[in-house]
């Protein structure tokens, strides 16, 4: 049997979460194919045609596929999954808003949020905020399964595989879509930078994040915030990092004025180098930091500034 | 209209949990527990659309062992009008919790059934999800805002990376996200009225739905311990260390 994996993408680029998936994928061994669900989206297949693993790519195009909504999408995935075993995508907001309805249309339950795969049907997810991880197996036929993207390396695009272009399902009609506001912020996203800046309620206000904006352009980094910060009207929540927002894991994570709540830590602990700038020396975010600095954000991020202006 | 509002009994948002390495289960003996916040995110924003003229009943669904009821009156004091409770020995998995919702949407012809994006106990993300597919119905998740034209709902959801709106056909299905409202706390005097509200129970082989689990959890571990703690004195110290030691700018 073969591994479906729901491709992620805007229309034009293949988001580097779907080689993440693929990786996790091939840890299953199962053949894998990856379907490329939009409109006007050749590019994105074609690029999904290079990712290493992959043995065929699936296309389907149509207006209303768009937008990704819910309802046509998952139409027509479950009526793909006769010829899969297992369905994957990456936990973002389009995996975990559409796979629980295909999950329940083929009456199987979801592994949400997978981080390790023990075996074809036995996967590792962390539970409560990360506090705990759960060993699961699944007992049916077929296997529904959402990706954390920050547990699996990306699969490399070393490949050139056919694509195979399929019909449409008809539209449900169910909704309509009216509009999108992306943030049209030039910085990298946040789930895919190398470097991200958060900020938490320790900022005391929205305008003191152009202070993190600054060393996040010298950087190349992202900014994120802490749910309280988000709870307090800083930033918006698309700024969350935590696990009700993003769980991210970069090569650099800088926590400013973050205390270090047990769901902030849950979406940023596996970054590889953490720095914690923060006035509180009991502050719960110097235990998981590498390199804590107990001082004042307001001295402190200023005086960074300065400093990385010095060996660039 | 109706709005139904599935709310879960979870583990205080503030209770730090411990895995039991014997039992390999979360040691859950005397731990404070309440309404899962997204779901008081719920609770509210089905009060709200009541009091605004819009919807005529909401009512409160719990689905759990008997203590389940305290999170329904819970729900009743902040201001839903009813409640049902289906008794269970243990929470079920997300597609048993959602075969069981639907059938109290049958029963009762909810048109617009309102819950949280996600438990924050098992943090599946996947119940609202899985009852739309039931109810063959629309959908809208992780929503920050809900208003109503003509016989359609508008939600304004969370996207990655930016906010998405989309129009639905009723009924639907809507979860909740953060920003969507901030739930109010219960006065006394509706703490009080809210003992007298029904609360009809109902088991699962009332409502005909096969409880077997379809995933059987292994074991529960504690994550390993993230070696941190190191300290710098100075900025300096810092940027030195980031770029030489760390090797990360």
């Amino acid at each position: 049997m073969a591994t479906l994996i729901l491709a992620e993408h805007d229309n034009i680029k293949l988001k580097e979460s779907t080689n993440k998936a693929v990786t996790a994928a091939n840890l299953i061994g199962d053949t894998i194919d990856i379907l490329v669900v939009g409109n006007d989206c050749m590019s994105v297949a074609t690029q999904a045609s290079k990712v290493t693993h992959a043995s065929k790519v699936i296309i389907v195009e149509e207006s209303y596929y768009q937008n990704m909504l819910a309802e046509p999408v998952s139409d027509l995935i479950v009526s793909l999954m006769k010829d899969y075993k297992t369905l994957m995508s990456p936990a973002t907001t389009n995996g975990k808003n559409i796979l629980p309805r295909v999950a329940a249309t083929l009456d199987v339950s979801q592994i949400s949020e997978i981080t390790a795969v023990i075996d074809k049907n036995t996967f590792e997810r962390p539970i409560y905020a990360g506090n705990a991880i759960a060993t699961i197996r699944t007992t049916t036929e077929k296997n529904v399964i959402t990706v954390r993207t920050t547990a699996f390396d990306a699969a490399t695009n070393e490949n050139n595989t056919e694509i195979e272009i399929l019909n449409a399902t008809a539209n449900p009609c169910l909704s309509e879509f009216i509009e999108e506001k992306i943030s049209g912020s030039e910085r990298p996203e946040l789930t895919s930078a190398k470097i991200i800046i958060s900020g938490g309620r320790g900022m005391q206000s929205g305008d003191n994040f152009s202070m993190l904006d600054k060393i996040a352009d010298k950087l190349g980094a992202a900014v994120g915030a802490s749910r309280a910060a988000v709870d307090a009207g800083f930033v918006p929540n698309e700024y969350q990092v935590g696990q009700t927002g993003k769980v991210v894991a970069p090569d650099l994570y800088i926590a400013v004025g973050i205390s270090g709540a047990i769901q902030h830590l849950a979406g940023m602990k596996d970054s590889k180098v953490i720095v914690a700038i923060n006035k509180d020396e009991e502050a719960p975010i110097f235990e998981v930091a590498d390199y804590g600095l107990v001082a004042d954000l307001f001295d402190a991020i200023p005086e960074l500034e300065d400093g990385l202006n010095n060996i660039k | 209209m109706k709005v139904l509002v599935p709310v879960k009994r979870v583990v205080d948002y503030n209770v730090k949990i411990k895995v039991d390495s014997q039992s390999q289960d979360i040691d859950l003996t005397n731990i404070k527990m309440s309404m899962n916040p997204f779901d008081e995110i719920a609770v509210e924003e089905a009060i709200r659309l009541k009091e605004s003229g819009q919807v005529e009943e909401t009512i409160a669904l719990s689905i759990g062992p008997s203590q389940c009821q305290e999170t329904i009156r819970n729900a009743l004091a902040m201001g839903m009008d009813r409640g049902i409770h289906i008794e269970t020995e243990h929470s079920p998995e997300p597609l048993i919790v959602a075969k069981l919702i639907n059938e109290i949407v049958k029963k009762e012809e909810a048109d617009i059934i309102i819950l949280g994006k996600q438990a924050i106990d098992d943090d599946c993300s996947q119940t609202g999800q899985m009852l739309s597919a039931l109810m063959n119905c629309s959908l809208a998740t992780f929503a920050s805002k809900i208003t109503f034209e003509d016989d359609q709902v508008i939600v304004t959801r969370e996207i990655d990376g930016g906010l998405q709106t989309i129009k639905l056909q009723k009924p639907t299905v809507i979860t909740t996200d953060l920003r969507l409202n901030e739930p109010r706390y219960a006065s006394l005097p509706n703490i009080m009225r809210a003992k007298k509200k029904i609360i009809d129970k109902y088991l699962p082989d009332d409502l005909n739905i096969d409880m077997t689990p379809k995933l059987d959890v292994i074991k529960i571990e504690e994550p390993p311990k993230r070696q941190g703690g190191g300290k710098v004195e100075t900025i300096k110290e810092l940027v030195e260390k980031l770029k030489n030691e760390a090797g990360v700018i």
